[in-house]
């Protein structure tokens, strides 16, 4: 099956009221209107949309999105325990793993890329627990280089309710900085336990 | 004409099927929206309430959808362009009153977002088994115009030409949407009021001494006027006459409803809405619609890179039905692969105008998600084999 | 009469019926039967109509489906005959869609709180300014004489042949309980205080119930045997109880029981659509634009 061209599959999850579809939103929203590309978004329905986790699925190409559901995501950004149990196993062997560092503890395999972030705590020192989705959007921004971070902080402007721009983009930069961080030493670092060994 | 800008939402926009519709609405003039809540419909009618208060609109959440339906009817004689939306069961209950809106010729708009049946069915998840009802769903014989958008930028356009086409033809206009273009969010461009043409009302012009609201001026469809502006005139779902008085007889039943039906069917070329690719020199034709469509072109891609002589056509309009185009491909292709969720409605359509010069083969799914692309490649290579 | 008569008592026949300009003659002799109430409920409103100076063209009537059903299709103003039970929805439409229209329901029992039951007791509790003339024969007319959901107790019909034990609605506290703004109950023998009660109607808004009891001889009397028109307006006149104001809990119709009559709810309260202008002007101010009365985006083609 040859892919729609640079596909790009993404699955974001976390709990009811971390904003987990707002920032598969918002991440849609950057590569869609700011940076040229297509992005096709879908977030899950039924109970588990009410229950304790939920999930947004994104894709993202060069061309116009056939497909429009994941089967294996390049990329998977966990904001909860439970999501990354439910969805872990479908990342690509290649693929990337995005996380919450407080809430997720991660079983890293060979061939993936993992980075956390305690995106929670650091919306807390911003002052509201509730933007943690933004620092994330920031921190993945930072950390998966899909689209240049000036068409996320816009779709970050554009998608958050008015007079809650400087917060959020706050948090998003906060996201941000704390993704240059990781990136300036090697994938797999000191808070984590080494990858030799983990295979599931 | 063009639109008023007041309803029309510039920009481009990062929204789902369902909001685009809802923006489509009111871009084409829509003021008045009924309905009742259902998945995964009720994001179009949650947009236009939010919108509506700021443009003039009106939007009432009915007790059911026979009143939702039934107040659209309604609202449309005061001449405001109205609609309604809805998912499968409440589909069935807006039968009754899309064949009112039928046979007192009332123009309307109907959106029906797809999901699995029968009955309560997968209310979240992704159907596409109404398209028969869509067609013959109210008893009787009347004829509708029914568009399927396979993605939300299609589901605003063809929101526009859906109270375009309700316009001319003085019909409901149905929009089958289905779960997954509804729910799925993507890039949605819209323009500037000015580059959007609308049509308006086509109100008569004679004086009410002289006017009968269903005597034919030189047109397939006749003039129009609004419930307040003294024409004092009287309409209803009895078979009726030019002064639209019930008459119960033979004659007056083909009259008016030939009527009904020959105004969609003599004008079915100008109506019919479809898009083709790689069928000249195709064996095998895949006809699909909505999110199948999607899926089906990347087989139908991916059978073309493997050598297989393959074509598509993609129906935009269901109803009316590119007869004429299919009966011709018919004389041309080996085959055609009729793809769609639900086990087999528009194939029918499909074999009936190949009437037996091609093959016609169906590749079907239940509903709950759509088809694995690799599944229709196959069938793709039998039909060709 | 062998006696010259009295000049001054000769009177030239009107040219016209009085009704005419209300009525589409075309349309006449109409469909009911003799000794039917419906057509008396017709004149009354034809009259309190005029009585009231209503602009006519402003005036939309909408009937559902079954005998009362075709009042609308002999009125000569905006009619319309909707579906089954829908009357009052569509109407709501009607005047959703143009605000200025003055939209006036005239249906029957079993269509409008039979079948349309439900957007009957919504459209009270919306409040939406619609005044519904309800012609309650306690029985299925157009069908045949089944039963309704108002047929009283024991009273035969031909799908209860051996009488009914369903208990029917009481319908004025049905309507007041639900929220309507306006309630009451005549006979088809009260022309007078019929005519009034609807010339009242139209001056009030929101909601407004007027149950007209009429008689149906063909169907109802016939099966229950209690005679022709004319005995169905003598047991009016003998049975009927003018209590204004009473509680609607008890104005219960049972079987050839006395016929509690009157005006029992005149509560004025916002409607509908003011309650929504209140509601988006509050919270929206400036930015609220309402449907304007004549109707939403209108551009002539």
């Amino acid at each position: 099956m040859p892919a729609e061209k640079a596909r790009t599959e993404i699955r974001i999850t976390g709990f009811g009221g971390q904003g987990v579809v707002l920032a598969g939103h918002i991440i849609g929203h950057a590569c869609a209107i700011h940076a040229d590309r297509h992005a096709t978004m879908i977030q899950s329905f039924g109970p588990e949309a009410r229950g304790s986790s939920c999930s947004a699925t994104l894709v993202v190409a060069d061309d116009e999105v056939l497909y429009p559901y994941i089967r294996r995501p390049h990329i998977l950004v966990a904001m909860s325990a439970d999501g990354y149990d439910k969805y872990r196993d479908e990342l690509l062997d290649d693929g990337l793993l995005v996380y919450e560092q407080d809430l997720v503890k991660p079983e890293f395999k060979q061939g993936q890329e993992a980075y956390g972030v305690p995106s929670t705590r650091i919306a807390e020192s911003l002052g509201r627990a509730i933007v943690q989705n933004i620092v994330m959007v920031g921190f993945f921004a930072g950390v998966s280089r899909l689209v240049p971070e000036e068409a996320m902080r816009e779709a970050v402007k554009h998608s958050v309710p008015p007079g809650t721009e400087e917060l959020n983009l706050k948090a998003f930069d906060q996201g941000l900085k704390y993704a240059a961080r990781q990136l300036a030493q090697p994938a797999v670092e000191v808070e984590r336990p080494p990858l030799a060994g983990v295979t599931t | 004409m063009k639109a008023d800008p007041t309803g029309v939402l510039t920009g481009a926009h990062y929204l789902d099927g369902d909001y685009a519709c809802g923006e489509g609405a009111m871009a084409a003039g829509c003021r008045f929206v009924a309905g009742y809540p259902i998945t995964p419909s009720t994001e179009v009618v949650e947009r236009i309430a939010r919108r509506f208060p700021t443009i003039g609109g009106t939007f009432i959440q009915m007790e059911d959808e026979l009143a939702s339906m039934a107040a659209v009817v309604g609202a449309s004689w005061t001449g405001t362009k109205s609609m309604t939306v809805t998912s499968g069961p409440g589909f069935s209950l807006m039968m009754e009153n899309i064949g009112l809106a039928a046979m007192m010729e009332t123009p309307c708009v109907v959106v029906d977002v797809q999901r699995g049946g029968p009955s309560t069915g997968l209310p979240t998840m992704v159907g596409q088994s109404d398209v028969m009802q869509a067609r013959w769903g109210s008893h009787g014989d009347y004829e509708v115009i029914v568009l399927c958008p396979q993605s939300p930028q299609e589901a605003f356009d063809l929101t526009i030409e859906a109270f375009n086409l309700s316009e001319i033809y003085r019909v409901p206009v149905l929009l089958l949407l289905d779960e997954c273009v509804g729910h799925m969010t993507e890039k949605v461009v819209i323009p500037e009021a000015q580059e959007i043409s609308v049509e308006p009302r086509r109100l008569t012009s004679k004086p009410p001494e002289e006017f009968e609201p269903y005597r034919l001026n030189g047109k397939p469809v006749p003039e129009f006027a609004r419930a307040g502006d003294g024409y004092r005139f009287h309409t209803t779902g009895l078979t009726h006459d030019e002064r639209g008085y019930p008459v119960m007889s033979v004659e007056c039943q083909e009259t008016c409803v030939r009527r009904l039906v020959d105004k969609i069917r003599d004008n079915a070329d100008e109506i019919v809405r479809f898009e083709e690719h790689d069928t000249e020199d195709a064996e095998v034709v895949v006809v699909a619609f909505g999110i199948t469509a999607r899926v089906a072109r990347l087989a139908v891609e991916t059978a073309r890179q493997r050598g297989i002589r393959v074509g598509f056509l993609r129906l935009i309009a269901l109803w009316p039905f590119p007869e004429k185009r299919i009966h011709e491909l018919a004389g041309s292709v080996g085959s055609f692969l009729v793809v769609e969720i639900n086990y087999g409605q528009m194939v029918l359509e499909v074999e009936r105008c190949a009437a037996g010069r091609a093959r016609v083969s169906g590749l079907f799914h239940g509903g709950g998600g759509v088809h694995d692309p690799e599944a229709i490649v196959e069938a793709i290579v039998e039909a060709a084999s | 009469m062998s006696e010259e008569m009295n000049p001054e008592l000769v009177r030239e026949p009107p040219m016209e019926h009085p009704m005419a300009p209300y009525l589409r003659m075309e349309r006449i002799p109409h469909v009911w039967c003799p000794g039917c109430g419906i057509g008396t409920v017709v004149q009354c409103y034809a009259t309190a109509l005029e009585k009231a100076g209503c602009d006519l063209d402003k005036v939309s009537v909408v009937s559902g489906i079954g005998c009362s059903g075709r009042a609308a299709g002999y009125m000569k103003l905006d009619g319309f005959h909707a579906t089954h039970g829908r009357a009052i929805p569509f109407a709501t439409g009607l005047k959703l869609g143009r605000p200025e229209l003055l939209v006036t329901v005239i249906s029957g029992d079993g269509d409008l709180v039979g079948i349309g039951g439900n957007h009957f007791i919504h459209a009270a509790r919306r409040n939406i300014d619609l005044m519904v003339i309800l012609i309650n024969n306690f029985i299925y007319g157009m069908t045949g004489g089944q039963n309704a959901p108002t047929t009283p107790l024991t009273a035969k019909t031909s799908t209860m042949p051996f009488g009914n034990f369903e208990p029917p609605f009481n319908l004025p506290h049905l309507a007041a309980s639900s929220g309507a703004s306006y309630v009451a109950r005549w006979t088809a023998l009260h022309i007078r205080r019929l005519t009034w009660a609807i010339e009242e109607a139209i001056d009030r808004k929101g909601f407004r119930l007027i149950e007209v009891i009429a008689p149906c001889p063909t169907l109802y009397s016939r099966l229950n045997k209690l005679g022709t028109g004319l005995s169905g307006m003598r047991f009016y006149h003998d049975n009927a109880e003018i209590r204004h104001g009473a509680d609607t809990r008890e104005v219960d119709i049972d079987f050839q029981s006395s016929i509690v009559c009157g005006k029992f709810v005149d509560d004025e309260k916002p409607t509908f659509n003011e309650l929504m202008d209140k509601h988006y002007g509050t919270i929206l101010g400036d930015r609220y634009k309402p449907m304007p009365p004549e109707g939403g985006m209108i551009h002539a083609g």
